[in-house]
């Protein structure tokens, strides 16, 4: 009985702040389209995200490259599919692998980041000083945060894809002596659009999960300095499944339409 | 409410009634009443815990109250809407205990950003920097317009969170215990300047606090705040001289 109480408890909390994730995107909805609009944050929020993580993102993609190339090289010798490869290193990575690995890598920097920002401006009474100076912090703090993670994610995804792709070409031509631009032909050769844009499209869902649930740990942060840790931490926890969910979404629904 | 014929022929600028506020089981205030009058500095004591910062919170649209009524300048907070509360908190200035500087931002950008969103009260002024400069020499701190709130002291937050304050000129203040943490020599400052700020810029006053030098020294009125209602009410003077135990325990401690 008392197994059972714990578990209709722990549904409804998370059925409660499931509802308020929803409000609080709603909300980020109703604030995005009304006056003022906070340009000069967003830039620096875009221009901290992106470049703060571009070396984490590069460096990450850059070793997936080689290890995914370096992996799969001697199967495909001995199916003697060698000159798949190219195709087959660059639709995995550009339709799936460069996309989640590159959003639970910023979900981990961005969303731990914004969370732990947040929360402690929370609890430091920051956030209510800008609400009793007549400003709103909703807007100036949550919707530039959500913006950037928005736009900032495709670019850094479409980057790590890149210097993914040049990874998996150094290793091809140091063991199998192919050029830059064969290489880069096959690549090219295999991609279609329907592999590029539905990939390229939950990207943006991405970012914008990444944001949201950072800015909702952290606006909504309890507990004193504690709750900063708890805050950051959640974030990250809840994104990475959330980024798992959309991305299962992304590919039924690319399934359904290709 | 006050019978001193002083108060007679001014207005309140801010009226509560039975103000209500419950934590889960834990019921802060339980029906407080509060006129504050044009001008004058109303301090507000009571023990930790007693509602005095739930009450102020209450005041500014901090916390939602459960019941009673507030009325600020002559608007019912019940009845605004998001852009009247936020018009509404340009004429009320919050001293937050903890200074709560923004600490990513500089001491400039820190009185900046209230004004930047606030231009077209002050006819849309596009250079920020005559008013930033005079409100940190009404603080005695313009030398400090460059540093970072981390680089500062807790006496020197406290004036940097009241320039801040300042900055949007309103009309009523109010200090969620402006000496709290600070020492006896800094304390002193700090209530000499929140006189002077007051007499400089005739504002009107709510100060939370258990300081009761503090108290001795700025108060024009006071409350003494109990279980969430007001016990007490009067001048420094006649709540010293009261023979009430309760009301004594507080001014002997």
């Amino acid at each position: 009985m008392k197994l059972l109480n714990t578990l209709i408890r722990s549904v409804l909390n998370y059925l409660e702040e499931l509802g308020q994730l929803s409000r609080f995107a709603g909300k980020f909805f109703r604030e995005v389209v009304r006056r003022p609009f906070e340009g000069r944050e967003l830039l620096r929020q875009c221009y901290n995200m992106g470049n703060k993580s571009l070396l984490l993102v590069g460096v990450t993609g850059f070793i997936i490259g080689l290890v995914f190339t370096l992996q799969s090289r001697p199967k495909m010798l001995e199916l003697g599919a060698a000159a798949w490869l190219p195709s087959m290193v660059s639709i995995s990575i550009v339709r799936e692998i460069g996309p989640i690995i590159t959003a639970l890598i910023c979900a981990g920097r961005i969303g731990s980041g914004i969370g732990a920002e947040l929360g402690s401006m929370r609890v430091t009474e920051q956030i209510d000083a800008m609400e009793v100076s007549g400003t709103n912090p909703f807007k100036y703090l949550v919707v530039t945060r959500i913006l950037a993670t928005t736009l900032m994610i495709p670019i850094l995804v479409v980057m790590s894809d890149a210097i993914a792709l040049f990874g998996s070409f150094l290793v091809e031509s140091i063991k199998g002596d192919v050029s830059f631009r064969l290489y880069f032909d096959e690549v090219f050769a295999s991609l279609d659009f329907i592999d590029i844009i539905p990939a390229t499209l939950k990207t943006f869902f991405f970012g914008f999960a990444i944001g949201l649930v950072g800015s909702f740990r952290g606006y909504y942060c309890k507990h004193g300095t504690a709750g900063v840790g708890v805050a950051a931490n959640t974030a990250v926890v809840e994104t990475s499944m959330l980024l798992f969910v959309l991305d299962f979404l992304a590919v039924m629904v690319t399934d359904i339409f290709y | 409410m006050p019978k001193n014929p002083i108060y007679e022929n001014r207005k309140p600028v801010i009226t509560i009634r039975g103000l209500k506020k419950t934590f889960g089981q834990n019921a802060v205030l339980n029906g407080f009443d509060m006129d504050l009058y044009e001008g004058e500095t109303l301090v507000i004591m009571g023990k930790s815990g007693s509602g005095k910062s739930v009450m102020i919170k209450c005041l500014i649209g901090l916390e939602t109250h459960d019941a009673g009524t507030i009325n600020i300048m002559g608007r019912d907070m019940e009845n605004v809407s998001e852009d009247e509360l936020r018009d509404i908190r340009t004429e009320v200035g919050f001293l937050f205990q903890g200074s709560a500087l923004y600490d990513s931002m500089t001491v400039r950008e820190n009185l900046e950003f209230p004004l930047r969103r606030h231009k077209r009260k002050f006819g849309g002024i596009s250079d920020t920097t005559p008013m930033v400069i005079e409100v940190l020499e009404s603080v005695g701190l313009a030398h400090a317009i460059d540093l970072m709130p981390e680089e500062l002291s807790g006496g020197m937050k406290r004036r940097i969170a009241l320039a801040r304050t300042l900055i949007l000129r309103p009309r009523i203040i109010l200090y969620d215990e402006p000496t709290t943490g600070l020492d006896p020599i800094t304390s002193k400052e700090i209530v000499l300047l929140m006189k002077s700020i007051q007499q400089k810029y005739s504002t009107s006053s709510i100060v939370i606090t258990h300081d009761v030098d503090c108290a001795r020294f700025i108060s024009d009125r006071m409350i003494l705040l109990v279980d969430g209602v007001n016990y007490a009410e009067g001048t420094f003077a006649e709540l010293d001289a009261s023979a009430d135990p309760k009301v004594q325990a507080f001014f002997k401690s």
